[in-house]
C-alpha cells in the first residue's frame, strides 16, 4: 500500500492510502516502525491521516493499538484524523474512539497534539 | 447433526435478570405503547412482536453448556457450565430416572465457569448412566473431581452412580464420537483452551470459546480460518470489544464480535453465532453487540452474506 509521511516540526504526519486489511497492515506496521523507534526528543506525537483509508480491519486496527503503545510508553501522542464515514463507523463498532484520540481533520489534531506544528505555515496540507 | 441448542450462554460468572432490568424492560414497552390503541389481542401480540429482544427477551445467565442433536439415541454437549443443570433436569424429564442414557460431553477447558455446572448435573448421580467426558487437558479429571467434594461441596465424586469414564483427545486428531468426526484445536487461552470442530451428515460445526485472537501474524489466522472453512455454524467467543481484546484486556484470553466476522468470512462459514457473554452487560448492551456485528458483516462483506446471531439460554439452531 502507498504510505505518505511528512514531518511538521516534532509531529510525525502518516498519510495510507488505500485499505489496511490483513494483506497490507503489515506495510502499515512497518512504515511506522522508524516512527516508534526514534528516541523521544525526535517526535512528540504521531498524526495518522485516515482521508484515504477506505477500510481498515482488525489487523489494522492492532497496528494502531502497538503505535500507540509504543508512542504513551515514551510520554508521545498519538491521534487519528480525517475518517471516512465507513472507517468512523468501524472504529466505533471496534469502541477505538475509547482508547485512541480521533479528530475530524489533520488540522485539527495538529491543534490538539503540537499547536506549534498547527501554526506552521502549510502544516495541514 | 440436526439441531444446535443452547442451555448457558454467559462467560465467566452466571448471571440473572435484576427487579430493576425487569422494570427498565417493562417502562420501555409501555413507553413505545404511549399514545397506541390496541383494539384487539391480536394487535397487542403483534406489538409485542415487534419488540426488540433486549425488551422481551433476556440473553439469560447460565454460563457455557451447548447441547448437539445428532440425530441419534446419544446426547452430545460442550462443556459442564451452569447450563449442564436445566439441560439434566430435561433429559430426566423426558426419559425419566428409570431410563438409562449415555452423555458425551466435550470440554474447552477446566476453568471454573466451564465445570461449575457438573455437580447439579443430576443424572451423574443415577446408576445406569453413561457419562463420557472428552477433553485434550492432562489435568481434565483432577479438575471436576476437586470441585467435587468437601470443602467445596458436600457430595464427594466417588458419590456419583453414573459410569463416568474421561476420555483423552489429542489435538487436530479427528476421533468418531457418537457419529461424530471430532476434531480438537489448541485455542490461545491461560492455561490454553480447545476449540471442536464436528462433522457429520454432510454439516459441520464449530464450538469455539475462551480463545483470544491476538492478530500477531497470518499464520495463526489462517489455522482458524481452516477450522472454521465452510462450516455452517461456528459457535464464538465475543465477549469483548475489539479495543478491549487488544489493549486493556489482552491476554485475558477472548475475542471480539469483529474478529469472529472476520475469520467467517475469511473461511466461507455460513453462520456465526456471537457466544461467551461478557456478564458485565444487559441485554441492550448484548444486542448492541449484535447489531454492530452484523453492520460490520455488511461493511466488509466480499462474497456471500454470513448470517451473525447471538446466543441465549434456551436458543436452538437447526442445521
Amino acid at each position: 500500500m502507498d504510505i505518505v509521511e511528512r514531518r511538521i516540526t516534532d509531529v510525525v504526519v502518516v498519510a495510507p492510502v488505500g485499505p489496511i486489511d490483513h494483506p497490507n497492515a503489515q506495510d502499515l506496521e512497518r512504515a511506522l516502525a522508524p516512527v516508534l523507534a526514534r528516541d523521544a526528543t525526535g517526535t512528540s506525537a504521531l498524526v495518522l491521516d485516515f482521508g484515504s483509508v477506505g477500510y481498515v480491519s482488525s489487523m489494522g486496527l492492532r497496528v494502531l493499538m502497538v503505535a500507540a503503545k509504543a508512542l504513551r510508553a515514551r510520554g508521545g501522542r498519538i491521534a487519528v484524523a480525517a475518517l471516512q464515514p465507513v472507517v468512523a463507523e468501524i472504529f466505533d463498532i471496534a469502541r477505538f474512539g475509547h482508547v485512541l484520540e480521533v479528530f475530524p481533520t489533520v488540522d485539527d489534531a495538529l491543534a490538539a497534539l503540537a499547536p506549534s506544528a498547527s501554526a506552521t505555515p502549510g502544516a495541514a496540507t | 447433526m440436526k439441531l444446535v441448542r443452547f442451555w448457558g450462554t454467559r462467560g465467566s460468572l452466571p448471571v440473572a435478570l435484576t427487579a430493576q432490568d425487569v422494570r427498565a424492560k417493562v417502562t420501555a414497552a409501555l413507553r413505545g405503547a404511549s399514545g397506541r390503541a390496541f383494539a384487539s389481542e391480536d394487535d397487542l401480540i403483534a406489538y409485542v412482536a415487534g419488540l426488540g429482544p433486549e425488551i422481551t427477551g433476556t440473553f439469560g445467565g447460565h454460563t457455557s453448556c451447548v447441547e448437539i442433536e445428532t440425530g441419534g439415541p446419544e446426547y452430545v454437549i460442550c462443556d459442564l457450565g451452569s447450563g449442564v443443570r436445566p439441560f439434566g433436569q430435561r433429559a430426566l424429564a423426558r426419559h425419566g430416572p428409570a431410563s438409562p442414557q449415555t452423555y458425551h460431553v466435550f470440554m474447552s477447558h477446566v476453568h471454573w465457569d466451564h465445570i461449575m455446572g457438573f455437580p447439579f448435573f443430576t443424572p451423574a448421580y443415577i446408576p445406569g448412566n453413561r457419562i463420557r467426558i472428552y477433553g485434550v487437558h492432562e489435568r481434565l479429571e483432577d479438575a471436576l473431581r476437586r470441585q467435587h467434594g468437601a470443602p467445596s461441596f458436600p457430595v464427594d465424586f466417588a458419590a456419583l452412580g453414573a459410569d463416568i469414564e474421561f476420555v483423552r483427545l489429542e489435538a487436530g486428531k479427528t476421533r468418531e464420537i457418537a457419529g461424530l468426526a471430532v476434531t480438537p484445536m489448541l485455542q490461545r487461552h491461560a492455561g490454553d483452551s480447545y476449540g471442536y470442530r464436528f462433522a457429520a451428515d454432510g454439516k459441520a460445526l464449530v464450538y469455539s470459546t475462551d480463545s483470544e485472537h491476538a492478530l500477531v501474524d497470518l499464520e495463526e489466522t489462517r489455522r482458524f480460518v481452516d477450522f472454521f472453512h465452510d462450516a455452517d455454524l461456528v459457535i464464538f467467543d465475543a465477549m469483548y470489544s475489539l479495543a478491549d481484546a487488544i489493549s486493556v484486556k489482552a491476554d485475558w484470553g477472548h475475542s471480539s464480535n469483529i474478529v469472529g466476522v472476520e475469520l467467517c468470512q475469511m473461511a466461507g462459514a455460513r453462520e456465526l453465532c456471537l457466544f461467551h457473554h461478557e456478564p458485565a452487560h444487559d441485554d441492550w448492551a448484548i444486542v448492541r453487540v449484535l447489531t454492530e456485528a452484523r453492520r460490520f458483516e455488511e461493511i466488509s462483506r466480499k462474497g456471500r452474506p454470513l448470517r451473525v446471531t447471538a446466543a441465549y439460554d434456551g436458543m436452538e439452531i437447526a442445521l
